[in-house]
């Protein structure tokens, strides 16, 4: 009798430890470099007239994604992250796009065209040396609600991997 | 008139499709025989001896003011009206002969938008000796993660 409620315990404990490793092992996955450190905050011009400090979203899970209307990549992905805005936003998501476009213009007009319903400010090479380098796009940043980097990623993600870094902070995050 | 958003949610990945599918033919026109890898590039810049190219970037100033390849001069996106007339008043005074090397990396080589059309406009031109830098994937993972000789500012 003793026996089987170790061997049930021991079981419980092993399923437990099990479900740790593989959670640790997706963050490994899907997150590249500066993990865990805190974004360095910014205030930068939004396409409307206003300004944009990164910090008043401390309490949500941002989405960081720097991009620019010529790269074909950053505009297949932006139908994507309208839905996910959408999607997410009851549950505390805030994406907010950083333009590394060298000119509003074409932003504001890419903006109303793709019916960007997040946040779009105009970036500058002062942020790119602050996150690392944006030396290619699109690059987009996973922040929790704390405000640490859980992810970078260089490149074309697949947006279920987003998506589920994304859900994976918003059901730990105690604003809610 | 009443939009189908059933419609609009299929079409939209078609029409990305289709713009990729150009972009990527564009880039790809590129023959081999005019692109150069950044490892060659470096043995030429490195060398003592050797015809040194006047080197050109024809992509974004975000990108360009955060890192670029030392000596080389900034022009603009080829890809629009005006950086490719900044690029034709560079080189019209400019013996045909002269090797010029053009570069970009904002994106991946199948999607960079500027190096395609700044290699034919010289062509047009009559430049016979242009290279253009093939970078797979970006400036940052391709040149700059590599250790490659790099300068800030403008």
């Amino acid at each position: 009798m003793l026996n089987k409620k170790l061997l049930i315990g021991f079981a419980a404990l092993a399923v437990v430890f099990l479900f740790l490793l593989a959670r640790s092992r997706f963050r490994e996955h899907h997150s590249q470099g500066t993990q865990q450190s805190l974004a360095p905050d910014f205030v930068l011009p939004d396409i409307n007239g206003g300004n944009l400090r990164l910090s008043t979203y401390r309490g949500k899970v941002v989405l960081l994604d720097f991009w620019a209307t010529w790269c074909e990549p950053c505009r297949e992905e932006t139908p994507h992250f309208v839905e996910l805005q959408d999607k997410y936003r009851d549950q505390g998501l805030q994406i907010i796009g950083v333009s590394m476009d060298d000119d509003a213009a074409p932003v504001r007009q890419f903006h109303k065209q793709f019916k960007v319903n997040y946040l779009v400010a105009m970036g500058n090479a002062k942020i790119g040396e602050l996150y690392g380098g944006i030396l290619g796009l699109p690059i987009a940043f996973v922040i929790a609600p704390d405000g640490s980097i859980r992810a970078r990623h260089d490149g074309a993600v697949k947006v279920d991997v987003i998506e589920a870094e994304i859900r994976e902070l918003l059901a730990t995050n105690p604003a809610r | 008139m009443n939009r189908n958003p059933n419609l609009m949610r299929l079409a939209l990945p078609l029409v990305f499709f289709i713009a990729a599918t150009c972009a990527a033919q564009q880039a790809d026109a590129i023959p081999e025989s005019r692109r150069m890898k950044p490892e060659e590039l470096v043995k030429i810049m490195q060398s003592s001896s050797g015809e040194k190219p006047l080197m050109i970037d024809v992509g974004s100033h975000v990108l360009y003011s955060q890192a670029h390849i030392p000596g080389s001069e900034y022009i603009g996106p080829a890809s629009t009206p005006d950086g490719l007339e900044r690029l034709r008043r560079r080189v019209q005074s400019l013996s045909r002969g002269t090797f010029i090397l053009i570069y970009c990396g904002c994106c991946p080589w199948t999607h960079c938008p500027n190096v395609k059309p700044a290699d034919e406009a010289l062509q047009a031109l009559g430049f016979s000796n242009v290279k253009v830098l093939y970078i797979a994937n970006n400036f940052g993972s391709d040149w700059v993660a590599k250790g490659y000789p790099t300068a800030k500012g403008d």
